[in-house]
């Protein structure tokens, strides 16, 4: 077993355990945070890969930082909804956001 | 199929550690009942995966890992905590079937996903990796990927007026 399968294995575990959290965890917050660790996941295998892959080059950290920003902007902007809504809303459980649904 | 033959080396031993740490923080932080323990342990499992990066060659990732997940992410995180009520965490009625079929079929990707990992073939031996890293994406963001680092930087500005803009609106015709 060679360490890009460790790598990848770990990351596998990782993305896993948020994608259980979002899709199980009422809190909007923890929902995010979950999201957040799902996106590191994503960032470990491209890391991994653009050291031990087939071709190894530096387009893997690029790749990585840009996924990075993108996210830092998703966590900015998703909490700047979730105060929204619980100014509205008075709380902030992901289920009691179901306005389009009724 | 499971022949897990790994020599004993210092790169494992600390890939070992570091990686059980990033999974520890990460079950801790689903496992939690309050929130601002739950963002906490997610901020260990981000400077884990910091070491992991370092482990990796990428300590310029690395750096950018510590400052922005565990400086800001988690910070803001914990401001979102702070601007809201979390009286009735905890306390609320589980939802066993609907748990149940979510850990069910986060097993069942995994199980893919490792299936796949397992079956790959992936090369033994790589090639040399680039000696200084920080230099080679300097040189790479300002020559190969420059639209795309500055759209980057327009999507983040628009990102964060946007959130200032989010944020504000409501105050304003409160008052």
């Amino acid at each position: 077993m060679s360490m890009l399968s460790s790598y990848l294995t770990l990351a596998a575990v990782l993305f896993c355990i948020g994608l259980f959290g979002v899709l199980t965890k009422r809190n909007a917050i923890i929902v995010l945070l979950s999201i957040e660790l799902m996106l590191n996941a994503v960032n470990l295998n491209l890391i991994a890969f653009s050291k031990y892959g087939v071709n190894p080059s530096i387009a893997g950290h690029i790749f990585s930082l840009f996924t990075i920003t993108v996210a830092a902007a998703e966590a900015a902007v998703g909490i700047a909804v979730l105060i929204v809504l619980y100014r509205s809303r008075a709380t902030v459980n992901v289920d009691e956001f179901d306005e389009l649904r009724r | 199929m499971l022949n897990f033959d790994i020599e004993i080396t210092g790169e494992f031993v600390a890939f070992f550690v570091l990686s059980v740490c990033a999974i520890v923080g990460a079950v801790l932080a689903i496992n939690f009942t309050k929130v601002v323990h739950t963002a906490l342990s997610i901020a260990f499992t981000f400077v884990s995966i910091a070491g992991l990066y370092v482990l990796l060659e990428a300590e310029f990732i690395a750096f950018v890992q510590v400052l922005l997940y565990v400086g800001a992410i988690t910070i803001l995180m914990i401001f979102g905590i702070m601007m809201t009520k979390h009286d009735g965490e905890g306390k609320e009625p589980g939802r066993p079937l609907h748990d149940t079929l979510a850990a069910i079929g986060c097993i069942c990707l995994f199980g893919i996903l490792f299936y796949g990992i397992r079956n790959a073939n992936f090369p033994t031996e790589s090639a040399p990796f680039v000696e200084d890293n920080t230099r080679e994406i300097g040189k790479a963001l300002f020559t190969q990927y420059a639209i795309p680092f500055e759209l980057v930087s327009v999507l983040l500005t628009v990102a964060f007026i946007g959130a200032i803009a989010l944020a504000k609106r409501e105050e304003e015709s409160s008052q």
